[in-house]
């Protein structure tokens, strides 16, 4: 497990992506340093409004990023045009939230499933097209008689693999996963992560899941990212992480979950107080010290450093760093 | 179970039934539920979506779609009136007063030309005509404070809150006039985890102070474990299992339902490596299998289970709607060598 001679597969070197807004200058991600290797995934948690999904958008270029790095196989694909994104575009891919908005309700699901196939001319006949998306219905678990109904007779659980057999038509290496299962229920949200485990063990997929559930970045994670207003403020694996949190965001939005024990039952919520503020212009100093119970007179003046405080696990905090 | 019996219930449904009837199809949303919840407890009522939970409450206070939600047949019996057979300004008289309702998306709730406290004020004076306009305000003050808003706040708008500030207004309304019993539906499932273990606790600590009954409507076990007293699992327009939080937590005798529902969970102290969902997809409520509901996608189906509804077999206070309890399901264990003894 020497991960210092391993490359990477996908690499960002202090990757930012701000917004102009009417008010000021949002910044969305902020620093955002990562390292994933083929065939693992890496879970990215945080509130609604801290950036997540804005990340992964960043790194397939669907949004441009405002400066920093990002390599891809090698390749630093920050600056790159358009034309040289679409040839990159086949392998890397994403599942979106949604499965409702996201399908073309005009299209059937084997058109829906080829039409990658088809823009990035793979086949030279629809046909040939067809018949691997075909397979590709197989293979996420979709019944052949599906292939000539339309997005809206199908129910959500089906839509997704959909999404999943139309991200993997291109045989990419990379996933990004923007809270694939969050708009499902539990017993068919189980279907999809074990669905997208399988596969991933099959074709040696590398994921970025973004999601705001706790207990499922656990599941399917090896490394976790905790995001807060746009800045990593915890890294660590997937273990270390809920073992021992050491960030005191981290350790509360641990705290916040609701478990379903019974041991559960006898300890009170343990809360932070106010909300997420806002990331326009946002002061030096912490982004979360407003809402830290440990909160030092410097945090609010210095913004913490982004250190490797254990080995592997690295933490931005003042307070974990100082001792 | 003897304390069970003797306490009065708040609230009591018996056999309900409710569709939704279109030209083209009817819909079997509830199919003949029975529950009941006592005085200051809190009932969780669990399923996936599509189970008939928001029927189920909606019902209760009868705001069904006019045109196509139709109730069947059943009692709603409230403090010893049924509900049902109320006439229409008699029930307006209930709504928001005796029973009020938070609604899952705090967002549509709230109407967005009107400052937050003439939207509490509202209730307030609807079913306290005899205040004055200086007492409401001091009741909307208060209402506010109590859900940890700044009371100064009271002229602004919706859109001038967050996400989980509006659900606070949502039930601050909720909770103005000292209802006797607050239906909850997924108060907290438009919100993010810290911002729902918040109105959580608010929620436990205000019915604790004020003595209100709840039902919770939930499809997060771990709401279930935190906040509610006793359980109703729903599955189909059916209740497939009821009992104490203990009965189906920690039981080791549940319908194959439900320990697929704790199967799909990822847990967060135990690594496994996949989980176990359920197969299959929930029936069609227009048109509902013959035999039991989950047959289907069920495991352990026999034969029986294919041609008849089961009837609700009860152990305690713990109830079953499975034939895996009743006489049949426990030859067939026998015949198997156990698996399911007693």
């Amino acid at each position: 497990m020497n991960k210092e001679e391993r490359i990477p597969l996908l690499e960002t070197r202090d990757l930012k992506k701000y917004f102009k807004t009417g008010a000021g200058m949002l910044h969305a991600v902020d620093s955002i340093n990562i390292k994933l290797y083929e065939g693992e995934t890496i879970g990215v948690v945080g509130e609604s409004g801290c950036g997540k999904s804005t990340l992964g958008r960043t790194i397939l270029k669907l949004i441009e990023p405002t400066s920093g790095d990002i390599i891809f196989n090698g390749q630093n694909i920050s600056k790159l045009g358009t034309r040289a994104m679409r040839q990159l575009r086949t392998e890397m891919q994403i599942i979106f939230q949604d499965p409702y908005s996201s399908l073309d309700p005009r299209k059937s699901v084997i058109e829906i499933i080829s039409e990658y196939m088809m823009i990035h001319r793979i086949y030279r006949t629809r046909r040939e097209a067809y018949n691997r998306a075909a397979e590709l219905m197989e293979l996420v678990g979709l019944a052949r008689r599906y292939a000539d109904v339309y997005p809206h007779e199908l129910d959500g659980g089906r839509r997704q693999r959909i999404g999943v057999a139309r991200a993997l038509s291109l045989n990419p290496k990379f996933i990004v996963c923007d809270e694939p299962v969050s708009a499902l229920d539990v017993s068919i949200q189980a279907q999809i992560l074990n669905l997208l485990m399988d596969l991933q063990e099959e074709l040696n997929l590398a994921y970025m899941f973004v999601t705001h559930d706790l207990s499922v970045v656990k599941h399917i994670s090896d490394n976790i990212m905790v995001m807060y207003l746009g800045t990593c403020v915890e890294f660590a694996s997937s273990d270390a992480l809920f073992e021992k949190p050491l960030h005191p965001y981290t350790q509360a939005l641990l705290a916040a979950i609701p478990e379903p024990t019974l041991e559960s039952r006898n300890h009170p919520f343990k809360l932070i107080k106010g909300e997420v503020s806002s990331p326009i212009d946002p002061k030096p100093g912490c982004r979360f010290a407003r809402r830290c119970e440990h909160c030092m007179a410097r945090c609010t003046e210095e913004t913490p450093e982004y250190i490797e405080t254990l080995p592997g696990h690295f933490v931005a905090c003042h307070m974990v760093n100082g001792k | 179970m003897e304390t069970l019996k003797n306490t009065n219930p708040i609230l009591e449904i018996e056999d309900l039934s409710v569709v939704y009837e279109t030209d083209l199809e009817t819909v079997r949303a509830v199919n003949g539920i029975s529950m009941k919840i006592e005085k200051g407890k809190t009932l969780g009522l669990v399923g996936e979506t599509g189970a008939g939970k928001t029927t189920t409450a909606l019902s209760i206070l009868r705001l069904l779609p006019e045109n196509t939600g139709k109730i069947l047949g059943g009692e709603i019996r409230f403090d010893g009136k049924n509900l049902l057979e109320l006439p229409e300004e008699k029930l307006r008289e209930i709504r928001g007063n005796a029973i009020s309702m938070v609604f899952q998306d705090p967002m549509s709730a709230l109407n967005p030309v009107y400052t937050v406290g003439d939207q509490i004020g509202e209730a307030i004076k609807f079913h306290n005509s005899h205040l004055t306009k200086e007492e409401i305000e001091e009741r909307v003050e208060e209402m506010l404070k109590l859900v940890g808003i700044v009371p100064s706040r009271k002229v602004e708008y919706p859109h001038q809150f967050s996400g989980g500030m509006k659900q606070r207004v949502v039930i601050a309304m909720a909770l103005c006039c000292e209802p006797d019993l607050l239906v909850a539906d997924e108060p907290t499932t438009a919100l993010d985890v810290t911002i729902q273990a918040q109105v959580l606790a608010m929620v436990s600590d205000l019915r604790d102070r004020l003595g209100t009954s709840m039902l919770m409507i939930t499809h997060d076990l771990g709401i279930v474990a935190k906040t509610c007293d006793n359980v109703c699992i729903m599955y189909a327009g059916k209740i497939i299992e009821a009992g104490t939080v203990e009965d189906i937590f920690t039981g080791d005798r549940h319908h194959p339902y439900t320990e697929g529902l704790f199967g799909s969970i990822p847990n967060l102290k135990v690594k496994s490596s996949r989980l176990k969902p359920i197969a299959g997809l929930m029936p069609d409520p227009t048109d509902l299998p013959k035999g039991c509901e989950f047959a289907p996608r069920c495991e352990k189906c026999m034969e029986i289970c294919k041609e008849n509804k089961p009837e609700i077999y009860t152990e305690g206070a713990h109830q079953f709607y499975c034939h895996l309890f009743g006489k049949q399901g426990k030859e067939q264990a026998m015949t198997e060598g156990g698996g399911r003894d007693e």
